[in-house]
């Protein structure tokens, strides 16, 4: 075997056990969060003074240690895992149908339909996430639901420029044709005939938001925002931390370790899905980006092109079956 | 080419009425609205809350409150901080120097580190250096960045003492640019992390794609050292377009400093941002709003035109 062929099976075999690490990690921390209530060692809220500052693996009662009023740290990040992923899971689910209203209603209708949803998508990529966000949670009473929609409400702008690029494609197709001969309503061929068609991409996009949103989750709430103490979040978690760090970095480290493998994991997971989505036309080998006037579409190639078209093939494939 | 300028600013104006009008309509969702940090101090009666109302024209009709408004934008009339009064222009003004040193000295870290890598993976693909960066951008990716500073701070300032954990002056050195270097080296490598990820990922895959076109076959069949078909033909075409970068990815780079100078205690315009939010003080929110909003406008008109200029398989029609 050549090195370069060598090499090739080294890296497919890599990338796959990063997706599977991803949809391993993802699946743990689902269930983890789901059965909180189950394996946690204690009531994450209980406080108790006389065990303050535990240090991990020093005890079986408190086997991640204790912060600085005493409560379990393992029960804390298994209930802020729960927080976490619904805030990711919520603000996704904004995003996506967000997005993909809007994409379809620009891409489909067309005209000036899409002249203005478009130019609205471009005015709101105009402004920092975090900047907006941090505007909007200041004046809303930060809940669980208000801060997931906040999060999805401020991120859809992707995801309706990836529906929108695809709608134009599909639009053209026959079967939409013929849906239109047979007298199918807009309504009926945006939600019935085009929406089935772009889910691999979406699923794509989907997952990689989750990822964004558990971010942005942490940032917000690091920062006072996001989720309010005493319920626990990773990101208030760190925040708490920050006050007793140069003596127990402990508090410190296990939240952010938390964060950092949920968003990889999504992450790695996504990645993987458009590469099992789409064998043969992996990153790399995307059609050309050569410049044009709309060189603002660069900031969704990656998620674009390649998901796209693979998600057909495979549907076709699927519908034949 | 000035015609293409021309469109391209014209261009920009709906972009400018978008963002004045999601702004404008920002200030009024403050609960309360506009005044209701006055409605909390006791000193101040109903009576001179109407006053106020009246100066600031908040009794007239909506859309003649908002041309006033964007009017008052447009000639550097932003509007005064509840406390103190100051012009809310001066406020943002003398904090961007910080921040855009602290923006500058990050993206050029990571354009010079994530293009090399980005190069270097392209250039042996498959490899298991290729393997290792494509893997580690990832990664670096899902690091959140506040955990990074934290964590860098936990090693490099408290543990080993090397260099400070914040601000951006010792006491009594102010102005001394070694001390400001230092003060700036965790920082800037924070900020950097995640935008060398982005860089070396969009270099990489952008060299790929122009290897494999046929212009460079015919250099390679013409004999040409494969130094010089990278350096000389691969890597101009490769890396112009990245320049649209610099203006897609600043939101990122505003939200990234951000959060980098609330950790550090830089104090730069992120800084203000929060410091605005913990007082309540809506007219810097609205102001830091608008400036970055605007200045990503100007910066994605900017990197077009350099695209244009440099680029000559840039449409201009």
């Amino acid at each position: 075997m050549s090195s370069a062929a060598r090499a090739g099976v080294m890296r497919r075999f890599t990338r796959h056990h990063l997706a599977l690490f991803g949809g391993v990690t993802v699946v743990l921390l689902c269930l983890s969060a789901l059965l909180a209530p189950a394996i946690a060692p204690r009531d994450p809220l209980l406080l108790d003074t006389s065990v303050r500052f535990l240090l991990p693996f020093a005890s079986w009662t408190f086997p991640l240690g204790t912060d600085e009023l005493g409560r379990d740290t393992l029960s804390r990040l298994l209930y802020g895992g729960q927080i976490s992923l619904t805030v990711g899971l919520v603000a996704m689910a904004t995003t996506v149908v967000t997005g993909s209203v809007i994409g379809l209603l620009a891409g489909y209708l067309g005209g000036w339909t899409d002249t203005l949803l478009m130019r609205f998508v471009d005015t709101m990529l105009c402004f920092p996430q975090v900047f907006l966000l941090l505007v909007v949670a200041a004046f809303i009473p930060p809940t669980l639901i208000s801060i997931s929609l906040i999060i999805g409400l401020t991120s859809w702008m992707e995801v309706a420029r990836i529906v929108r690029s695809e709608i134009l494609h599909l639009k053209e197709q026959d079967f939409i044709q013929a849906a239109r001969a047979l007298g199918a309503g807009k309504t009926r061929i945006m939600f019935q005939e085009l929406l089935p068609n772009i889910v691999a991409p979406l699923l794509v996009a989907a997952t990689l938001k989750v990822a964004a949103a558990v971010l942005m989750e942490s940032y917000i709430s690091y920062l006072g925002y996001g989720v309010q103490p005493p319920l626990a979040s990773w990101g208030n978690m760190l925040t708490n931390a920050q006050g007793y760090f140069d003596t127990v970095p402990w508090l410190a480290i296990l939240p952010g370790v938390m964060i950092t493998l949920t968003v990889m994991g999504f992450n790695f997971l996504g990645d993987g899905l458009r590469d099992a989505l789409d064998p043969r036309l992996r990153m790399e080998s995307r059609p050309a980006n050569a410049p044009t006037l709309r060189t603002r579409r660069l900031a969704c190639l990656e998620q674009n092109d390649s998901a796209s078209r693979a998600g057909k093939r495979w549907l076709v494939a699927w519908r034949r079956r | 080419m000035l015609s293409y300028i021309t469109r391209r600013l014209l261009q920009s104006v709906p972009l400018l009425v978008g963002v004045s009008i999601i702004g404008f309509g920002l200030m009024h969702l403050a609960p309360g609205g506009p005044l209701a940090v006055y409605t909390l101090n006791p000193t101040i009666t109903n009576q001179d809350i109407e006053r106020i109302r009246l100066v600031l024209g908040l009794d007239q009709p909506v859309h003649i409150q908002y041309l006033k408004w964007a009017a008052g934008m447009f000639t550097g009339n932003w509007g005064n901080t509840f406390f103190g009064g100051r012009p809310v222009l001066d406020v943002i003004l003398e904090r961007m120097p910080a921040t855009f040193l602290l923006m500058g000295s990050a993206l050029s870290l990571a354009i010079l580190i994530g293009v090399t890598i980005g190069i270097l993976g392209a250039v042996r693909r498959y490899s298991v250096f290729d393997t290792l960066a494509t893997t580690g951008a990832m990664v670096a990716l899902s690091f959140p960045t506040f955990w990074f500073g934290l964590m860098a701070i936990y090693f490099f300032a408290v543990r080993l003492g090397w260099l400070p954990s914040g601000g951006m002056f010792e006491l009594g050195e102010e102005g001394n640019p070694l001390d400001l270097l230092r003060h700036l080296v965790l920082p800037a490598i924070v900020l950097a992390l995640v935008i060398t990820a982005i860089w070396s990922r969009y270099a990489r895959s952008s060299l790929l794609e122009v290897l494999h076109q046929d212009y460079m076959r015919t250099a390679k069949a013409k004999g040409l050292r494969p130094r010089e078909r990278l350096l000389r033909h691969a890597m101009p075409n490769a890396l112009k377009p990245l320049i649209a970068l610099l203006g897609i990815e600043l939101p990122a780079l505003f939200s990234g400093a951000l959060v980098t100078e609330t950790i550090f205690g830089w104090p730069g315009m992120g800084r203000l941002f929060v410091d605005a939010l913990n007082m309540k003080e809506y007219p810097i929110l609205m102001g830091m709003i608008m400036f970055t909003a605007l200045f990503v406008i100007a910066g994605n008109l900017i990197a077009d035109v350099i695209i244009a200029l440099l680029d000559p398989r840039v449409r201009l029609s």
